[in-house]
């Protein structure tokens, strides 16, 4: 697939990183930046053209004639937009993906369509960043809460923590424990290794686990893995830009939220938007200004200001001062490497979040929806299987008879409105949608291929 | 710096070298002329060479970073110019010394053309055709074939690609995987290869002459398989056919891409340095012509100028495919056709020399310096085709001169020191460094005159002038080697 990226910004980056790394696709980054272009080629296999993304001059050096995808992610809602009209208007580019950051724009699907603003899909990384957010905190102990099949089936990833029933026993004693759940280990990470999870695999303490199970089904086999943990009452979030007055918004009618900003100006906007939440000018790194707002007693506390070291720093801060959960919005996988396994409960990369929107429209196949797990080192994946079971290697096999690359699981199989998790006898039916985790991202085009219409067996 | 990697990579384009020595062994068979053995003990002994590098590291697994490039790059060549001298080695006819063998080599790998064989008429074919292949697969280079043919290298690609192939901007890729702009370079190369055979060979010559000159033009290599070169055909046609080709081997290569993707000769106009190198070319070959006619060097106006253009061509595009010695041309002409050879071709093209957009560049930079002294507040950037070109550039191109510069002089004292006389050494390095082949003086034919010592010093001024100087002398610099 040839691929066009206009932006060379973090998402821009990442997304070249992702779609570079399968032989399949031809990327184009475009950027007005020459040195980030710069290094950004001598890192990725990639193609950079240097320019204004909304000029056509632009365009067609980068091949536009050609691109089956056009992903807007400049900095500018404004350009994004205008390099779909004219990626459209002028070379009919099948495909087009704008990153729209405005709330104005974003609330008003209608401005994009066909007759409109001919964007295919608008991604609101800020928007898709605070829901994954708002997620997390509903369903404390998580560290990503991820949807299939319009939310039917979820994945979750949690560390497992003393006090988990299940945790120092095996796994198939599971059954025992929640005898009519059904619910699916599909990876274990101990130490930042994977580790295949089998009915004698015992559960450690620190284990990061990652399952899959029909939305009722998550919360007793949340309780599996640690401590019951109360509700969340008390949030406390620093940074009132995109993403911290959006999650305020969200949040204030069902929880008391406290909201750090260190801008009076901006402290003084929010403030007059927002009607439940408590709007505090300062820094969130102030160790008085934390006790003085109790920070002992928040159950979550997350900064999402713009600068990721001072979300590290105070998040930190946070911890100690004896916040329950605390949460930083990281941009650099190196750091929220570090800080994971350490301080801070859970990085949040807004990067592997927006990925995962675009992923889908790039994949071939039937892969209706892409997850990027542990900063794209693994993935989640849902596709679909067609009819023709005559030759598709899927449809009419049992699971154990699908070849499979090594380290991806049948998570779960979609058949209407009934979900079936994956055993080892069940057999998959056309059309059902069927949920994989894979914990090696190499093996993703060789699972695509599996769900290609009409490939021969 | 990964050493394993640089290793296992180094290993593996020595075994696929040794894989193009069948074609030599396929040509001794076809003509049977009885040479096969040196060639196959070569392929047997270059392969294991490749494979003892290759097998205790076969499992090293690292993307390459830019300093493995330079390194993998400096090193093959290298280790090119000893594996290609094996045959040559083997060999009983020619007799050749193991110095005059690696020399033969490396001046056919970096498309110099400077030879050590007087007789070339009764060699066997497959020692002729060797020659000639080995021009032709150093053309485009044998690391860009790599990086087309061998997948396994991956990201490190860019990096390696960078390393060998010429000009001073190389972040323009072609397409947006580097396999495949190097798969276009090779396709682009072999298309005009076969175009110039097929061209020879209606115009008259036989298949082996035919497509022995076109390697030699395409990678203005330089060899020829007589030893009066082109003059041996005395043919009009094949001259002009020769010219032609050679000027599109020293032509950037991605001119030709967009020109053939995109069914338009336009493409070749609007290059910048395109045009600088076509009014070079032209502007020199009616001085030259009227130079020969007005000083009674030939008597009519047509010679000269059938002389002029095959001579100028070939020393500007650093080829050395001659008719006639320019050597005894009257007043500045000899000197002025071997500066010619200084500025050589374009950017990406499989020319040497310093190419025409470095030029360029320095030269209007010097124009904005003048500039500058009149109006010291102005704002005047060093422009290409209208857009600017960036500082960075200007003073990479700035020291690249530089370095060319100290590169060549301290090679040329080298070379008076073993015992060349001055014009001799001057045209010797000058036509090793910018990978041209022929010279004045001694050197003027060929370098079998030319003291042992002497021929070393104009092997790693090929080598020095085939890697753009920086690529060589990076290697010998403390900050590289520094972790």
């Amino acid at each position: 697939m040839k691929i066009i990226i206009l932006g060379a910004g973090q998402v821009g980056g990442t997304a070249a990183e992702q779609l570079a790394r399968e032989q399949a696709n031809d990327v184009t980054v475009v950027d007005t930046r020459d040195e980030v272009l710069r290094d950004l080629q001598d890192r990725l296999d990639i193609r950079t053209v240097s320019g204004n993304a909304a000029h056509p001059a632009t365009l067609l050096a980068a091949g536009i004639q050609n691109a089956d995808l056009l992903v807007a992610l400049t900095s500018s809602d404004e350009v994004n937009m205008i390099a779909c009209q004219i990626a459209w208007t002028l070379f009919r580019t099948p495909t087009k993906i704008a990153r729209i950051r405005s709330g104005d724009y974003y609330g008003r699907p209608e401005l994009f369509g066909e007759n409109a603003i001919p964007v295919d899909l608008a991604i609101s990384p800020e928007q898709l960043v605070t829901d994954y957010v708002e997620r997390l905190i509903r369903y404390p102990g998580a560290l990503q809460v991820l949807e299939f099949a319009d939310g039917r089936v979820r994945l979750v990833g949690m560390r497992a923590l003393k006090g988990g029933k299940l945790v120092g026993h095996q796994l198939q004693e599971l059954r025992a424990h929640i005898p009519d759940r059904e619910v699916r280990v599909a990876a274990i990470y101990r130490g930042g290794r994977n580790i295949k999870p089998e009915g004698n695999t015992t559960i450690e303490e620190h284990d990061e686990v990652f399952f899959i199970a029909a939305r009722a089904d998550m919360r007793p086999m949340m309780k599996e893995l640690s401590t019951e943990e109360a509700t969340v009452r008390r949030v406390v979030i620093a940074g009132a830009g995109n993403i911290g007055f959006r999650l305020a918004r969200a949040l204030e009618d069902r929880v008391q939220v406290k909201l750090i900003e260190h801008s009076p100006e901006r402290a003084r906007r929010a403030a007059e938007t927002l009607r439940n939440t408590l709007v505090l000018t300062g820094n969130a790194a102030d160790e008085d200004l934390l006790l003085e707002e109790n920070i002992d007693d928040a159950d979550v506390f997350v900064a999402v200001t713009n600068a990721e070291e001072a979300n590290i720093l105070s998040a930190m801060l946070a911890k100690k001062l004896g916040a329950r959960r605390v949460m930083a919005l990281i941009n650099k996988p190196s750091y929220a490497e570090l800080m994971e396994n350490g301080p801070i409960d859970i990085a949040i990369s807004p990067q592997t979040v927006t990925i995962g929107g675009l992923l889908e429209h790039v994949r071939r196949g039937d892969v209706v929806r892409v997850h990027s797990l542990r900063r794209g080192a693994a993935e989640a994946i849902e596709a679909i299987v067609h009819a023709d079971s005559r030759n598709s290697p899927v449809a009419g096999k049992r699971i154990d008879q699908v070849k499979l690359p090594e380290g991806t699981t049948i998570g779960a199989i979609v058949r209407g409105q009934e979900v079936i998790m994956g055993h080892h006898d069940t057999v998959i039916a056309p059309e059902d949608h069927v949920i994989l985790f894979l914990t090696d991202h190499r093996h993703v085009e060789q699972v695509g291929r599996l769900f290609q219409a009409g490939t021969p067996a | 710096m990964n050493l394993r990697v640089v290793q296992r990579i180094l290993g593996l384009m020595l075994m696929l070298f040794s894989l193009t020595l069948l074609v030599p062994i396929a040509v001794s068979l076809a003509y049977a002329d009885g040479h096969w053995r040196p060639f196959l003990y070569s392929l047997l002994i270059v392969a294991a060479a490749g494979l003892l590098l290759w097998l205790p590291v076969r499992t090293a697994r690292r993307d390459l970073r830019l300093r493995d490039g330079f390194l993998i790059a400096a090193v093959f060549w290298i280790c090119l110019g000893f594996a290609g001298a094996t045959p040559l080695l083997l060999s009983d006819v020619p007799t050749l010394s193991f110095t005059e063998a690696v020399f033969e080599a490396v001046s056919g790998f970096t498309t110099s053309g400077a030879t050590v064989i007087v007789g070339l008429d009764e060699l066997p074919k497959s020692i002729l055709f060797y020659r000639q292949q080995i021009q032709w697969l150093g053309g485009m280079g044998i690391i860009v074939l790599a990086v087309a043919i061998l997948p396994i290298l991956g990201i490190g690609g860019m990096s390696l690609y960078k390393a060998e192939t010429p000009g001073p901007i190389k972040d323009q890729k072609l397409t947006p995987r580097i396999t495949q702009t190097a798969k276009a370079m090779w396709a682009i190369y072999a298309l005009l290869t076969a175009a110039c055979a097929v061209g020879f060979w209606l115009a008259g010559m036989d298949g082996f002459d035919a497509i022995s000159h076109a390697f030699s033009a395409l990678s203005t290599g330089g060899f020829s398989t007589h030893d009066a070169s082109l003059g041996y055909f005395d043919s009009i046609s094949i001259e002009i056919i020769a010219t032609v080709f050679m000027f599109l081997g020293g032509a950037n290569f991605a001119l030709h891409f967009s020109a053939l993707r995109r069914r338009e000769v336009g493409v070749y106009w609007r290059d910048t340095e395109f045009q600088a190198y076509f009014w070079i070319v032209a502007s020199v070959v009616a001085f030259a012509s009227v130079y020969l006619w007005l000083s009674g060097e030939y008597p009519a106006f047509g010679t000269s100028l059938r002389h002029a253009s095959l001579q100028v061509v070939s020393m500007q595009t650093s080829t050395g495919l001659l008719t006639t010695g320019f050597v005894n041309w009257p007043g500045a002409l000899p000197a002025l056709l071997m500066s010619l050879t200084l500025i050589c071709g374009c950017a990406g093209s499989t020319a040497g020399g310093m190419k025409v957009i470095r030029w360029l560049i320095v030269f209007r930079q010097g124009v904005a310096e003048l500039k500058q002294l009149v109006h010291p507040s102005a704002e005047i950037p060093v422009k290409l085709a209208g857009r600017p070109v960036s500082q960075r550039v200007v003073s990479g191109v700035a020291g690249f001169f530089a370095m060319y510069f100290i590169v060549f002089a301290a090679l040329m004292f080298l070379a008076m020191m073993f015992g060349m006389d001055q014009v001799s050494a001057w045209s010797a390095i000058a036509t090793s460094i910018n990978n041209t082949g022929p010279g004045l003086g001694d050197v003027a034919w060929n370098f079998r005159d030319v003291p042992d010592s002497a021929k070393w010093v104009c092997i790693i001024a090929m080598l020095a002038g085939r890697l753009e100087i920086f690529t060589f002398v990076i290697l010998l610099t403390p900050a590289f080697w520094q972790r």
